[in-house]
């Protein structure tokens, strides 16, 4: 472990591991290809393999309230675990199931603390920027088509 | 009554055969690739994933190939797959102020916190067909305008009337309560509103729309405003229980329609506007603005409103929301019902042949009482 993983706690650990899982799962299957290709993953065993099935989305009525089912999304899941014993879980939307076997196999080896830091610069870094990127270029053509609506007078005024 | 029927196999493999060659067209045409039709067909494809009520754009793109553009026909192939695939459970809610806004207005406030954007919107646009998209080189893609972005948040128009308490409080219940899933028990009633709203969820376009209509000329009038109409990105969570967290499976696009309605007050409660909700797969906005509208006229029980049409009709909308289960009955006429027919054949002809017998047994006393007359 490194000085900083040892430093934290259970929870932020967990939040950061979530962090971790998120930007795999926003992920194309290429992209995580890509940087796993680049890796050179040591062996594993496969705990669970890719499986794809169903959840159910729900909403809340208006918003807030209280929760109905919306409908489902397709999803896929892998459970893999290390030589070294860190287990690696993976859940995205979709029926990619090369993309959840590499993505567990990244999740479990973020888990081992001397090579978390190259996880973190090589695959989670800069894919979490292209994703944020992504997203911002969405906000500012969205902006460009903000608009301000003049309710019309009546009479003189 | 259908009763099944023998033969025909060579006659079934044919027309099969025949429809994946119609199906494929002049093949001088390129074919249509998945990435095609999701990409420039979204609108279709969010209409099936909704009324598919299952979100996979590659699956929709897929199943509307498959079934030349008959969108009740991909509809349906979406539900058949989904019943091959194992349940993992439940998603948390999502939430829908935290949505990657790419559009969102109202008709309620003209300035509001984090404005009006209108987004991709056939709205305001003139209707008139541009040719330029049937020429070769229609594909040219104009550069979209960019704007710096406040980060100023969008709240709810419905939250910002509920701070004043002038619209009724988001119904909520404990938490535990569970939630209804048509999926998992056919629908039975009386229907609470979470199950209305699955049923709305993934009901038929046009029927919802025809009955928001009803409302609005007349049968039922709920006197709504577009509170609020907003579309984008909602991330999907899910409660992993042998990670023991919460996983963001990723992103889906959804629309959601705030309804703001006509007031009701009692002895017990002040005069407050009341709610309509609609919320659907990808940019869907005829459909959310619909189900809002429907979901508020099916309300009338607990506002203590009158039952006069249609659209507040619980048993009836639901009943004959689905286009699935709608097809499916309607499209049955379509196969042998040589027996039954063949029954109710035997009993048209007893029936005239009474009818004859009677008219001739009549005609004849008739003439006989002429004659002695």
């Amino acid at each position: 472990m490194t000085d900083t993983a040892s430093s934290t706690t259970p929870q932020d650990s967990a939040t950061a591991r979530q962090n971790v899982m998120a930007v795999l799962a926003a992920a194309s299957p290429e992209a995580v290809a890509e940087r796993f290709e680049r890796l050179d993953a040591p062996p594993f065993g496969i705990v669970r393999q890719p499986e794809t099935g169903l959840v159910m989305v729900r909403g809340r009525m208006g918003g807030t309230g209280s929760p109905f089912n919306l409908g489902e999304v397709t999803v896929t899941r892998c459970v893999i675990r290390l030589e070294t014993g860190e287990t690696g879980s993976a859940y995205s939307l979709g029926r990619n199931k090369k993309k959840a076997l590499q993505s567990a196999v990244i999740d479990a080896l973020w888990q081992c603390g001397e090579i978390r830091e190259r996880i973190e610069a090589e695959v989670i870094a800069p894919l979490a920027a292209e994703q944020a990127a992504a997203k911002e270029t969405v906000r500012e053509e969205t902006e460009a088509t903000k608009v301000n609506f003049f309710t019309m007078v009546r009479g003189d005024n | 009554m259908y009763v099944a029927v023998k033969g025909g196999e060579t006659a079934i493999r044919n027309a099969h055969k025949l429809l994946a060659k119609r199906r494929r067209g002049d093949t001088s045409v390129p074919a249509l690739t998945l990435e095609q039709i999701a990409e420039q067909l979204s609108h279709s494809v969010a209409r099936v994933m909704g009324e598919g009520s299952l979100y996979d754009e590659t699956l929709a793109a897929l199943a509307i190939k498959q079934a030349r553009g008959d969108l009740i026909e991909a509809a349906f192939l979406m539900r058949a797959y989904r019943t091959t695939l194992p349940r993992f459970g439940y998603s948390e809610p999502v939430d829908t102020a935290a949505m990657l806004v790419e559009r969102r207005i109202s008709a309620t406030y003209k300035d509001l916190p984090g404005g009006q954007v209108l987004g991709p919107t056939f709205d305001y646009s003139h209707r008139l067909l541009d040719f330029a998209l049937a020429a070769e080189d229609g594909d040219a893609v104009p550069a979209a305008e960019t704007a710096p972005v406040e980060d100023v948040g969008m709240p709810r128009v419905t939250d910002l009337l509920g701070d004043e308490g002038l619209i009724e409080p988001s119904s909520t219940d404990s938490g535990d309560a569970p939630v209804g899933d048509l999926t998992r028990e056919p629908l039975s009633f009386p229907a609470d509103r979470d199950l209305r709203l699955q049923n709305l969820a993934r009901g038929d376009e046009g029927f919802l729309l025809a009955l928001a209509y009803s409302t609005q000329r007349g049968y039922g009038r709920t006197h709504p405003f577009a509170g609020e109409i907003r579309y984008g990105e909602v991330e999907v969570e899910f409660f992993a229980e042998e990670l023991g967290f919460a996983v963001t499976l990723g992103t889906i696009k959804v629309t959601e329609c705030q309804m703001v309605n006509q007031f009701a007050g009692s002895a017990k409660a002040p005069p407050a506007f009341t709610r309509g909700y609609g919320l659907v797969f990808g940019q869907v906005e005829r459909k959310a603005m619909s189900m809002a509208m429907v979901d508020r006229s099916l309300r009338w029980q607990e506002l203590g409103e009158e039952p006069v049409a249609p659209a507040q009709d619980i048993e009836f909308v639901l009943s004959h929301s689905d286009n699935i289960q709608a097809t499916g009955f309607v499209e049955h006429l379509k196969l042998p019902h040589y027996v039954d027919f063949q029954a109710e054949l035997d009993l048209v002809r007893r029936m005239r042949d009474e009818w004859f017998e009677k008219r001739r047994q009549e005609n004849g006393s008739g003439n006989t009482q002429e004659a002695a007359e």
